[in-house]
């Protein structure tokens, strides 16, 4: 029997007391509970145990086969966004006692309720709101539960989005909300991408839970309508909830000020490095009217006092659930969430601070603008597709007769990695990209880029 | 002397005024005392009043209690009228809780003089006990009645029971529900700091549950027997229908049709029509249908027919009961009872159901 | 007798404020990459592109520290936490609290991986998909099913996919009106209910006999019909117990037309031993962040792979990882799935860690896991007998359980008055971490679950034991310090008035300002 580092109950002697206290021969006594015919008596078929060394050296072997965005300049964004990430981050993040915690209380896991409720704290701030929820998965998931928490706390069951919204996202909200409501689609501007209003009012009606709108959208532009969208929806009794990526409200006016009562959004770019798509936060802030808290499924960490003044302690919110909120069970598919992401993004925001957001959200815009303004200079090219503000993301049309598929081919050839097809998602839009920009372009980036389509689309 | 209401959450004493009395017929001063020394503990903040000698005082006393002694008895000639005098002195006295040793008879005395003015706790002392009032044990008794007198819990209404102890004990299920009182209750209000949910319903909200739930499913132009207790009550109310709390009624789209209906009564109004029945458990040992509700007689259960009685009960009532324990039916007739036994859907909210035993 | 609360082990405390309390207005953390000055030329007043209602008019009123202030702050609040690698965290049963390897959080730091973005061309993402496609495969190995999805990100999560999943197959045979229910046992997980609830079917619960801990057949029997659509069953249970009904629910399942999809949280027991898909499992998940070694980052993010037979195949979220005998890519091509649970593809870190650790341990070491943490639990399970107080609910059915068992503390408290919540206040005053309680509703009276993965040595145990014994001693002699507790933690008492008052409670530190006014 193998003595494995991980193991340290499986040296013999060490098992041999063991199994001599609890009173048998063997360890396979302890599984006389699983009846015999189905237990499974082979041997698994994986690798053999293999050393450290050997293990590390395969996969780095494996990964090494991978190009990261800097090695191939990549213009990606789409619900992840490449954005620098503070070394202080990831020392923090990697602490051990924050990493391999789970369910204390705040007796003996002060630090992450603390560190948690920070993240609350500043999130709100960003966004205006003041009840901040323990945060969940990623944005597609936040939304979801923002649409179901909207349905339950006003009964009715149907939320509008604009047709520019995420398509993941949608099929997300689809999934998740359930059979608590239903989700349809509201024309946009085909000039301006900014949602149909007309179409809004003559939609809505008082089968509305809410209306939920992205900004900046996925594709990129600012939504100027925020305050017209949010007094359409309460004239009608809905809720407005408003998906966000934080850093654009450096600049932009927070939700919590155009009357949001629900705001849902990706907090990937709040010091997390991009995964492959696997590190996202979703969080979710809402009013703190008892209806909304009933009807969110997400634990709420509070700050207490304690016994000894000027101590701080903190503890979970029990809301008195209403009876529709118990119906659809909403707590009862609450689990493990995405913690450790939410630490990593209040010592992000904690190092940017108000003036470093502000400058950040800027210089963002200032290079994506460069970026729309070159590109738009080549033949065959409309960028963006909409004439409206935009943040770091923007769309480019190929009217020169490429697909977009074509053209990312070409680009790779450059070692460029082009911005996302979206022609399938939206065909009416034609051939179009969707082009991401943010502080780690450098001009020679952008210029380099440029230079590429160029020299692909002659 | 009035007594004051304590307020929660307030600095500084609190006076919170509490009622003892024990039961006329003599029972184990060892009980009581247990249960009251658990109210010892908070002395300073925690009034007594208390009738004289072994109906209180003496109790009181032992355990270190200065209790204000009211009402006038024979000592050693007390009788159920001595229990009903004594809950409405405590009544009148504005107590915050009467706690009452003895059996279902104190408890029924107890119910029918205060008719739930004021919330009440059962002591439990060795008889045989069928209501719910009770605590499981003395010393939880008194602890959940010190707890529900500093402002912790919470209350809920429970049923006080008229079980022929006799027949009981030969076998035969004669019971009957007889009231209702306003009792302390300990809701299971656990972090799941994992998952789960915040809280435990709570009985009226899962009650409501059902109710919507059953509602949902009724069908126009059927007849509707309700038997007794509150979670059957709960379907009327929601229905807005006035309903008996502890008799038997009938209604048909969605209006009173009789009430409090006895067997006769019943069988003419059914006759021939189609019907369904919804019962829920009643009292601590979930008895559904028993010798003591003659009303829905072997006659009546073969005319709805199995598939067309309806269980409800909230998961809170079933942990009452024990998870696991069968529900009771003695209705009398071996062949009904049989008929009824096995496993049975039980519906406990909205659009959640379990399957519980039957058994005679 | 214990005179004084001395027990060897001292909470850091340091009184940390509150971020918002150490604004140092001026300062920063963090210089912002630098605009070119020709971009900036380019651009010109670029905030006033954005309309003026969209414009926000006052910077955010966030705290502002220079980058060694946040630094100590954050390293402070992680000295105030607790986690494996802290001491002993055994006591948290249900969740596998084992040990995190170290090199596999150092793989998981490689560019390689942290900076690749999920959209790129596939070409140049061969790495990450081959891990991912590996570790499918793995899974399937040991849990016997078809295939699975790394999509979800927690068991909740994963409960709920199989759910679409169930419903997903219902519809497509034209029989999602009839099957609308889901059976599931009171001891499962509550997302067992929950997640089937929202996926608006449904729920009949069964509850446990009392004498065996598990429900009869025959109430699964009584609950079956042509209405249907599965069962959702945690086998073993939190409790410890494993099912032994399990091949027969299957088999009743299937004769009525249903579906079964085990949650597998507890697989810790199982890996090497038993293969829920030979059972005859229709859908299951796995807790990478449990049985699988990736860690549980305080609360997240975790991460739940779904795995299915073929027939549900078609069902599963897209993209799902195909190879074609030289080259891996992402399949969006299958018109039956249930769509996206989530963005992107999974927690691709913890799929990173979980296939590291596989590949480690390989299939000896597998067997070895399970082998070695039920035998650990068993011990515990033993010598935690020994404690005045504590008992163990069905004992004479179930005295022996797999990787976790639920005790009772109802003797205690009925004995002393000090039950699980004071205990648990009191052990983290020794450097333990409290136990696990239950889920609701609480079946066992005054529950506790502590569950020693493999990783837990010896001595852990006999020094819980010893230190549980050492409460149970004075629960029973003088309980004042045990109702009293915590005494050596970093804070005192919480008063959790909040709890339960919208005046008081505050999620954020400006709601907090505001309502102290």
């Amino acid at each position: 029997m193998p003595i494995h580092p991980y193991i340290p109950n499986s040296d013999p002697e060490t098992k041999k007391q063991m199994l001599d206290t609890i009173g048998v021969r063997s360890a396979e006594e302890l599984f006389s509970t699983i009846p015999e015919g189905i237990r499974f008596r082979k041997r698994l078929d994986l690798p053999h145990p293999m050393s450290e060394y050997e293990m590390r050296r395969r996969i780095e072997q494996t990964l090494s086969k991978n190009a990261t965005s800097s090695e191939l300049l990549s213009f990606l964004g789409a619900g992840c966004w490449p954005h620098y990430v503070p070394a202080v981050c990831e020392e923090i993040s990697s602490r051990s006692e924050f990493l391999t915690a789970y369910t204390g209380d705040a007796y003996s896991d002060l630090g992450r309720y603390q560190a948690l409720f920070e993240f609350q704290s500043m999130l709100g701030d960003l966004t205006s709101m003041e009840v901040v929820t323990v945060p969940t998965y990623d944005w597609a998931t936040a939304c979801g539960d923002a649409a179901r928490m909207a349905a339950i706390a006003t009964g009715r069951h149907e939320v509008l989005v604009p047709r520019t919204i995420s398509p993941e996202r949608l099929s997300v909200m689809r999934n998740y909300c359930g059979r608590v409501a239903e989700i349809r689609l509201i024309e946009y501007n085909p000039q301006t991408g900014q949602l149909s209003l007309d179409d809004l009012k003559s939609r809505i009606s008082s089968k509305t839970a809410a209306v939920y709108i992205e900004n900046p959208s996925y594709l990129g532009f600012v939504e100027a309508q925020g305050h017209e969208i949010s007094d359409v929806a309460h004239r009608h009794g809905a809720l407005l909830v408003v998906g966000v990526e934080p850093l654009s409200l450096g600049v932009l006016t927070p939700p919590g000020e155009y009357g949001a009562d629900i705001v849902c959004g990706e907090g990937q770019p709040l010091g997390l490095r991009m995964n492959f798509g696997g590190a996202s936060l979703g969080f979710l802030a809402c009013r703190d009217e008892e209806r909304f808290l009933s009807a969110t499924g997400h634990r709420l960490i509070t700050i207490a006092k304690t016994e000894r003044k000027g101590e701080w302690g903190f503890t979970y919110v029990l809301p008195e659930r209403s009876m529709y909120a118990a119906r659809e069970r909403a707590a009862s598919i609450t689990g493990t969430g995405a913690a450790l992401c939410a630490i990593t993004a209040a010592v992000y925001l904690s190092l940017l601070g108000p003036q470093g957001l502000r400058e950040l959200a800027e210089t963002i815009m200032q290079k994506s603008h460069y970026a729309m303004k070159r590109i738009s200079e080549i033949r065959g090219t409309k960028v963006p597709c909409f004439e409206s503000a935009h943040f770091e993301e923007f769309t480019v049309n190929f009217a020169s007769g490429m697909t977009v598929r074509d053209v990312n081919r070409a680009l790779l050839k450059h070692r460029i990695q082009g911005g996302q097809d979206i022609s399938g998602e939206f065909p009416e839009l034609g051939r179009t990209a969707l082009y991401c920009v943010t502080e780690v372009h450098t001009k020679e980036d952008i210029d380099r880029l440029v230079d590429a389509l160029q020299e692909v689309l002659k | 002397m009035g007594g004051r209401v304590g307020l929660k959450g307030t600095d500084g004493k609190e006076v919170l005024v509490k009622a003892l009395q024990l039961g006329a017929t003599p029972v184990s001063p060892v009980r009581a005392t247990e249960a009251l020394r658990e109210i010892a503990h908070a002395a300073d903040q925690i009034e007594v009043l208390t009738y004289p000698f072994d109906m209180g005082e003496q109790e009181a006393r032992s355990c270190g209690l200065t209790p204000t002694v009211v009402g006038s008895i024979v000592r050693g000639a007390t009788a159920g009228v001595d229990t009903m005098n004594a809950a409405r002195d405590m009544v009148q006295h504005q107590v915050d809780l009467i706690l009452f040793a003895g059996g279902d008879g104190t408890a029924r005395d107890v119910c029918e003089s205060i008719d739930q003015k004021v919330p009440a706790l059962g002591i439990p002392t060795g008889v045989k006990v069928h209501s719910a009032v009770f605590a499981i044990n003395p010393r939880k008794a008194g602890e959940l009645a010190a707890r529900f007198l500093q402002g912790e819990v919470s209350l809920r209404e429970a049923e006080v029971m008229d079980v022929d102890e006799e027949a009981f004990r030969e076998g035969r299920l004669s019971a009957r529900l007889y009231g209702y009182l306003k009792i302390p209750y300990q809701k299971e209000s656990v972090q799941s700091a994992k998952g789960g949910s915040f809280a435990t319903l709570d009985e009226k909200t899962s009650q409501d549950l059902i109710a919507e739930y059953v509602i949902e499913k009724m069908e126009n132009d059927c007849y509707y027997i309700l038997g007794p207790g509150t979670t059957v009550k709960a379907v009327a109310d929601k229905l807005g229908v006035t309903k008996t709390l502890l008799g038997v009624d009938l209604i048909k789209n969605r209006e009173a049709v009789g009430s409090d209906l006895n067997e006769q009564q019943l069988l003419k109004l059914i006759d021939q029509k189609k019907v369904r029945m919804i019962v829920s458990p009643i009292g601590r040992q979930g008895f559904i249908f028993g010798r003591g509700n003659p009303q829905i007689s072997p006659a009546v259960i073969s005319k709805v027919g199995k598939e067309n009685i309806v269980i409800i009960a909230t998961t809170n009532k079933l942990s009452l009961i024990g998870f696991g324990r069968p529900l009771l039916v003695d209705t009398g007739d071996i062949e009904t009872d049989q008929m009824l036994s096995g496993y049975t859907r039980v519906i406990t909210g909205y659009n959640e159901e379990t399957v519980a035993k039957v058994s005679h | 007798m214990i005179q004084d609360h001395e027990t060897g082990y001292r909470a850091v405390v340091w009184n940390e404020p509150i971020l918002y309390q150490l604004d140092r207005r001026g300062r920063r953390g963090f210089t912002v990459p630098a605009t070119e000055d020709e971009i900036k030329a380019k651009a010109g007043d670029i905030i006033s592109q954005i309309p003026k209602a969209m414009r926000r008019s006052e910077p955010p009123r966030l705290p502002a520290l220079s980058e060694p202030e946040v630094v100590r702050h954050y390293i402070r609040l992680s000295q105030q936490n607790f986690g494996v690698d802290s001491g002993i965290v055994l006591g948290v049963g249900t969740c596998t609290m084992k040990y995190n390897p170290k090199v596999n959080e150092a793989l998981a730091r490689s560019p390689k991986l942290t900076d690749v973005h999920p959209l790129q061309d596939s070409e140049n993402t061969q790495g990450i998909l081959e891990i991912m496609y590996q570790l499918s495969k793995w899974l399937c190995a040991i849990s016997g099913m078809d295939e699975f999805c790394l999509q979800p990100r927690g068991g909740a999560h994963a409960v709920l996919t199989n759910a679409h999943i169930m419903r997903a197959y219902h519809e497509l045979n034209g029989e999602l009106e009839q099957r609308n229910e889901i059976i599931t046992p009171v001891l499962s997980h509550p997302c067992n209910g929950g997640a089937p609830t929202v996926a608006g079917f449904k729920v009949i619960t069964l509850y446990p006999d009392k004498e065996t801990g598990v429900p009869e057949v025959e109430a699964l029997k009584a609950a079956v019909s042509k209405h249907t659509a599965g069962m959702t069953i945690t086998d073993p249970y939190d409790t410890g117990v494993f099912d032994p009904n399990i091949q027969e629910y299957v088999k009743i399942v299937h004769e009525v037309g249903g579906l079964v999809a085990v949650d597998q949280a507890n697989a810790n027991s199982l890996l090497g031993r038993l293969r829920i898909g030979d059972v005859g499992a229709d859908l299951c998940h796995f807790n990478l962040h449990k049985s699988f070694s990736t860690p549980h980052g305080s609360h997240g993010p975790g991460s739940a792979p779904v795995g299915v037979k073929e027939h549900l195949s078609k069902f599963l979220p897209v993209p799902v990882v195909k190879f074609d005998g030289n080259k891996y890519h992402l399949d969006y091509d299958r018109p039956h799935s249930i769509g996206k649970v989530a963005g992107f593809y999974g927690v691709i870190p913890a799929i990173l860690k979980a296939y590291a650790w596989i590949m480690t341990m390989g299939a000896e070491g597998l067997e070895e896991t399970s082998e070695v943490a039920v035998m650990n639990n068993n011990y515990l399970v033993e010598r935690l007998l020994e404690v005045r107080g504590v008992t163990l609910p069905w004992v004479e059915k179930h005295p022996r359980r797999l990787q976790e068992a639920r005790f009772s503390l109802e003797q205690m408290k009925e004995e002393t008055g000090v039950g699980i919540d004071d205990v648990n206040r009191r052990i983290v005053d020794f450097g333990i971490q409290k136990c696990f309680t239950s889920h609701e509703p609480w079946i066992v009276p005054e529950p506790f679950t502590p569950e020693p993965p493999e990783s837990t040595p010896k001595e852990d145990l006999d020094r819980f034991v010893e230190v549980f014994g050492q409460i149970s001693d004075e629960a029973y002699t003088d309980p004042t310090i045990v109702k009293k507790a915590p005494h050596n933690c970093a804070i005192s008492k919480i008063d959790a008035t909040p709890s339960k008052d919208p005046n008081k409670w505050a999620m954020t530190w400006r709601a907090y300002i505001r309502k102290r006014k």
